[in-house]
């Protein structure tokens, strides 16, 4: 890329930045109770918190957890969705359950997960996937069911049929939309992650959420943790699914400047 | 039926069953609102083997219905569509569909839309990419081959849906206003690609084209049904005898065309006197 396309891409967002750490010194300042810490002693903490190694070893355990999280409720969100889409009596009987379970807030899994898992790994996994895997199904069958039906009958007419036609022409047509799950799904997976590890503190296994916890009392500290917490999951999204999206997207001349 | 140009056709419609046939084919419309409307009724006509017929009439005179049930992509209200004399049961390969939006898949490069048609009909791998390119150069688009369909022009894709359609081999190419949405340029290119493509099967394919423009209907078929306003019914036949390659400008066509003209205005007419207020 061009620097002065760079410059165009980052500044915008650089901008957003400013503005929250501005106002943020400002109101650090107003306050003299140590409620909100300003934006240097975070800064401060997060070096801590780096030195010691408590904040990379949080996000690696918390990143691994993410990522088998994740994968598994894509997979499960990918097929329940073709299932449902291929089904109309499968549809109409379990998609309102998934739509129950998607409204669901994901904390409310959190004491059941610990009642049928215990204190342990699985525990903060389930909550992940369950929290996650509904946004995948609901998005999956919405972008299968969007495909427009000039392309279904297109490709009937050139001879796919059954799986055939959803290999050459179904997936593919739904690929946008599956793309946009998967976005929502990380959020999704990314937000009940950290509220499985917040409550439950499995023994020696800290995620990220857990520092949240542990660190209540220093102010500072805190919000480094929910800083690193933020920055990754921003990353993540940008630049995995953000550019992938743009890709997809670009090809088919569907993004306003091509 | 006596031109001697096209006896060899004839022969073969008298001696064996027509390539397509429609009986007593009554289709009809959901609307929006959910009620069903006749599109057509009771629509009886045959296409010979090697023919090129067009189906013009006002537009909702249930044409593009009639050309849906040929293709196997709609089932008629009552009546029968035959391939081969065989009911229909569905869409398929052998009947090529070229739609009045080009239909080809955003995700795919042109060459890739016309290698997938082959593909499934089942061409071996290594004969794709070679049969892909000949058909690409065929419609004037060797030079697109590996653009994405959003970078062409309308013309442009349209003439790639051709090469996608014929690139199977078809017996069979439907055709509905596939020229409809196009300037005048591009649809006079594409009419012409048509027409050579006709020819160079030498009576092998069997082409059925869905119309309102009358001038193309008169340089494109052997025969014009002219369809009533809906619900549609066959009015009246013209056989255009012009040789081939045909112009638009042959004067044979022109006075077919002001003949097919005469009996569409009054027909129009008719239907824009008795619709509901």
């Amino acid at each position: 890329m061009r620097p002065r396309r760079v410059l165009a891409e980052i500044a915008p967002p650089l901008v957003g930045v400013l503005v929250v750490i501005a106002v943020w010194s400002i109101a650090s300042s107003l306050t003299s109770t140590g409620a909100i810490p300003s934006p240097g002693a975070v800064w401060a903490a997060f070096v801590d918190g780096m030195r010691d190694g408590s904040i990379p070893q949080a996000a690696v355990r918390t990143l691994v957890r993410l990522a088998f999280s994740f994968i598994v409720a894509v997979v499960l969100g990918v097929a329940l969705g073709l299932g449902l889409a291929l089904n109309e009596f499968a549809r109409r009987s379990i998609r309102p359950l998934v739509v129950a379970l998607q409204i669901t807030p994901f904390v409310a899994w959190v004491p059941l997960a610990v009642i049928w898992f215990g204190v342990t790994e699985r525990a903060v996994v389930f909550v992940a996937i369950v929290g996650s895997f509904p946004a995948m199904t609901l998005a999956t069958l919405q972008a299968i069911r969007q495909v427009p039906p000039l392309y279904e009958r297109a490709g009937r007419t050139l001879g796919a049929q059954g799986w055939s036609l959803y290999r050459a022409v179904i997936f593919p047509a739904s690929l946008p939309g599956i793309m946009a799950g998967l976005q929502q799904a990380w959020g999704f997976a990314w937000k009940a992650l950290m509220a499985g590890e917040l409550i439950v503190a499995t023994a020696g296994a800290a995620g990220l959420g857990h520092l949240l916890d542990t660190r209540g009392s220093d102010v500072a500290a805190l919000l480094a943790t929910l800083g690193v917490i933020v920055v990754l999951g921003v990353a993540a999204d940008y630049l995995l699914f953000g550019q992938l999206d743009r890709r997809i997207r670009g090809r088919r001349g569907l993004l306003p400047d091509s | 039926m006596a031109n001697a140009e096209t006896s060899l056709l004839r022969e073969r419609w008298d001696a064996g069953v027509p390539k397509l046939s429609v009986r007593d084919l009554t289709v009809t419309r959901r609307q929006a609102s959910g009620d069903t409307v006749t599109a057509a009724a009771h629509v009886t006509f045959d296409v010979a083997l090697g023919e090129f017929v067009c189906l013009l009439g006002p537009s909702g005179c249930g044409k593009t219905s009639i050309l849906n049930v040929l293709a196997g992509l709609d089932a008629p209200a009552t009546g029968q569509a035959l391939v081969d004399g065989q009911p229909i049961d569905g869409p398929g390969p052998d009947r090529a569909v070229l739609f009045q939006d080009p239909a080809l898949f955003p995700w795919l490069s042109v060459r890739a839309n016309v290698e997938l048609a082959l593909r499934l009909v089942g061409t071996a791998a290594e004969e794709r990419g070679s049969r892909a390119t000949s058909w690409l150069e065929q419609v004037g688009l060797a030079d697109a081959a590996d653009a994405q369909p959003h970078e062409l022009s309308a013309g442009m894709r349209q003439r790639a849906a051709l090469a996608r359609a014929l690139a199977a081999d078809p017996q069979v190419l439907l055709g509905d206003e596939p020229f409809g949405a196009l300037d005048a340029q591009a649809r006079e290119l594409l009419q012409n690609e048509v027409q050579r493509a006709w020819v160079e099967a030498r009576g092998r394919k069997t082409f059925l084209f869905v119309t309102h423009n009358v001038r193309e209907a008169a340089l494109l078929a052997d025969r014009v049904l002219v369809m009533s306003a809906a619900p549609g019914h066959l009015l009246e036949e013209f056989r255009i005898h012009t040789p081939r390659p045909r112009d638009l400008d042959d004067v044979l066509v022109t006075r077919v065309v002001s003949e097919i003209h005469g009996v569409l205005m009054d027909e129009v007419g008719r239907g824009d006197a008795d619709a509901p207020a």
